[in-house]
């Protein structure tokens, strides 16, 4: 994650971190989450649903910090976030 | 080509009629976001879900009765509230839930929304704006603003609109706010409150409708049209609602505009029930006195 500023409790705050589950076949193709999600998690696929749409996915799902904004904003409830625990997070993100 | 997740469940399927599902709301509408919202503003607020109604007219907005795990309600066109109104006092307990168009509640059913807010009957009341009658083609609709092309406006809109939460406020409300349907954290914050709020609480979310109102006004998918309502909303809590409306191509202002108490239907009428039937309950000191008064031969 890419800070401005560095804060002064930076070691002790820590960003959550969620993981995003798409239900593709469920997905519209409207690309809202693509777009109001923070971190540009999602994307739209190639590959398609049982609709005829490409489905979203999360291209770079370790970006997620479980806002659930996507889940929120999906019309057609086809996103879930589900928290991460500290330990199940791959590898440290760059504090830089 | 990975085509799994047909049978996965999402957590919020437990509250929708799966048999149901999907929905007909087109791509790009935020129909879907705005009943997403709903449920978690009413999973936020505790109220038990057997106690929640969910009254719906006519119209795409309409359909929600049908998709909610609740109990719900279709009714006819326009006539949500007063079939709220009528649950409502047969059984105070409940917590009724109007969710409709804005072509049901404020065109045909306008009538019903003054008054209700007149009375100041206990109920929320979730009015999806989204500018004029999509369900049938995207008719020009009293909420439609001036200027805008629709099916039967092809050369521009020139009747004035209704501000809604003008209307609202001036009805009676105790409670407006405005939202649309990007402001999703907002909008289920403000749902939760209104749920909460005693008396009549007025909710006005705006909606895209792509495939009849936004292609015929430059915006041709609901993602351009929250983009226009990123670009151009102004939270402004308090406002008046008297300068709340909304122009084609305008700002739009959100926001929570009245939040009032007053007396609701139900604590008048238990007050003057109470006042007039006062004298007839039995009380263990005047109760011969009164008889004998009551038995007296006519004047």
């Amino acid at each position: 994650m890419k800070y401005w500023r560095k804060a002064l409790d930076q070691d002790k705050v820590k960003p959550s971190h969620g993981q995003v589950e798409i239900l593709k076949d469920k997905c519209k193709g409207c690309r809202f989450c693509i777009e109001f999600c923070p971190r540009q998690v999602l994307e739209e696929s190639t590959e398609f649903n049982r609709k005829g749409y490409h489905p979203v996915y999360a291209a770079r799902g370790d970006d997620c910090v479980n806002c659930g904004l996507c889940e929120l904003i999906c019309p057609d409830f086809a996103i879930m976030v589900t928290p991460l625990e500290e330990e199940e997070v791959k590898g440290e993100k760059c504090h830089a | 080509m990975n085509l799994k997740g047909s049978d996965e469940k999402h957590y919020i399927d437990k509250y929708l009629r799966e048999d149901r599902m999907p929905h007909i709301w087109c791509p790009g509408c935020g129909l879907g976001s705005i009943l997403h919202c709903f449920l978690s503003g009413l999973i936020k607020t505790g109220i038990s879900m057997d106690k929640v109604v969910v009254v719906s007219g006519i119209g795409c907005t309409g359909r929600v009765a049908g998709y909610l795990k609740l109990d719900s309600f279709h009714t006819t066109h326009g006539r949500a509230i007063p079939f709220a109104t009528g649950l409502k006092l047969a059984n105070p307990k409940l917590k009724v839930v109007v969710f409709s168009g804005d072509g049901d509640l404020i065109a045909i059913g306008g009538n019903h929304l003054i008054h209700a807010a007149r009375r100041n009957i206990d109920m929320t009341v979730i009015c999806v704006n989204n500018f004029n009658y999509g369900m049938t083609g995207g008719q020009l609709g009293p909420t439609t603003p001036l200027t805008a092309r629709t099916t039967t406006s092809p050369i521009g809109n020139y009747e004035r609109p209704f501000n809604v939460p003008y209307l609202a406020a001036a009805s009676g409300a105790v409670y407006v706010a405005r939202w649309t349907s990007m402001h999703v954290r907002r909008l289920e914050q403000t749902i939760t409150e209104g749920l909460l709020k005693r008396g009549f609480s007025f909710i006005e979310v705006i909606s895209p409708c792509p495939t009849v109102y936004g292609r015929m006004n430059r915006q041709p998918t609901g993602l351009d049209q929250l983009r226009y309502y990123r670009e151009n909303s102004v939270i402004r809590h308090g406002a008046d609602p008297k300068e709340v409306d909304i122009d084609l191509n305008g700002k739009i202002v959100v926001g929570k505009f009245i939040d009032i108490e007053r007396p609701t239907y139900s604590d008048l009428l238990d007050e003057v029930v109470q006042k007039a039937f006062e004298p007839e309950l039995p009380k263990p000191d005047t109760s011969k006195k009164r008889a004998t008064v009551a038995g007296s031969t006519p004047k």
